[in-house]
């Protein structure tokens, strides 16, 4: 694809300007002393490389290995995945929906970019690019064509719009024929756009 | 409010583009805006919801071609000047002296 290379000359790229406006900003609120820049680089070493969608996979593999968990799960998102250790900016007020044969979820949020950063992290472009805000609510079965995902018309399909108050987190349905297999091993078959609701949970042996 | 970053339902935005292996920021000003955007909040400046606030108040052509981590920056610097850690004259001088010395780097 010649996406990579364009992604840097195209409508997102940011005028030489942007740079230097961050550089000031940056340098004159070190200079009077309002940002500690040490403290702020370790926050954004920890979003860049310690949270992502590993930690919601643990959720959703717990979920589908203890009935007791999911149950809770499902009545109180925050709380019970605040358990794994997973909560703060972002991630305060957590519903989860679960995907069934009979319900598909899929979550978006239309006006920005609310996305439940402690379970998956910071979102992807398109998460918060005008094509998928704007169409996820008025055509979800063709989104989901896009990515590759043909939901049964017998299915019916829910779009979820999380907002600063609440974010909605998908738990996805477990694949056949994984009865055989550990937690750890399921976590392997749960990928972020299955917790958005934008894909499905891997098949064992299949790359996710 | 009623602007243009209300999204849900407009139709004609095109196909989604996704990248594959998707970095967490592209480039460096991404990750400084990002970290900016936690000076402020701990700071005391803003809170989330000004962010937002301040985001939906941008003309809506200019809303459509910038890229996600500029909305971030333009709300930050309003709300920094407006909450008294810098003023405009400072930020405009300290560009004008970045961009001089830029210009007299080797690219």
């Amino acid at each position: 694809m010649s996406h990579d290379h364009d992604h840097a000359h195209g409508h997102d790229a940011p005028l030489p300007e942007v740079v230097l406006r961050v550089k000031a900003l940056e340098a004159l609120l070190t200079e009077k002393g309002l940002v500690d820049t040490a403290a702020l680089d370790a926050i954004v070493d920890t979003y860049e490389k310690k949270i992502g969608p590993r930690n919601g996979a643990q959720v959703v593999a717990k979920a589908w290995t203890d009935p007791a968990y999911k149950a809770r799960l499902l009545a109180d998102g925050s709380k019970a995945i605040a358990e794994l250790g997973y909560s703060g900016v972002q991630g305060e007020d957590m519903v989860v929906v679960e995907n069934t044969a009979q319900v598909h979820n899929m979550v978006v949020c239309t006006l920005c970019s609310c996305y439940p950063w402690p379970t998956l992290g910071l979102p992807p472009v398109w998460y918060k690019s005008a094509p998928y805000r704007s169409r996820a609510v008025i055509d979800p079965r063709g989104v989901l064509r896009e990515f590759g995902v043909e939901i049964p018309a017998t299915t019916e399909v829910r779009v979820w719009d999380s907002n600063a108050e609440l974010r909605y987190f998908v738990l996805p349905e477990r694949p056949a024929g994984t009865e055989g297999l550990s937690e750890a091993a399921l976590t392997e078959l749960v990928t972020r756009d299955s917790m958005i609701g934008t894909g499905l949970a891997g098949n064992p042996g299949a790359t996710a | 409010m009623n602007g243009v970053h209300d999204m849900g339902g407009m139709q004609a935005y095109g196909p989604i583009d996704r990248e594959a292996q998707e970095p967490v920021f592209h480039a460096d000003w991404e990750r400084r805006v990002f970290a900016l955007f936690f000076g402020g909040f701990t700071g005391g400046f803003f809170n989330v919801d000004m962010l937002r606030a301040e985001i939906e108040r941008m003309p809506g052509h200019e809303y459509l071609r910038s890229s996600y981590y500029e909305h971030w920056l333009h709300a930050i610097e309003a709300l920094l000047i407006r909450g008294g850690a810098v003023t405009d004259a400072e930020l405009k001088a300290r560009i004008a002296e970045l961009a001089a010395a830029s210009r007299k780097e080797p690219h």
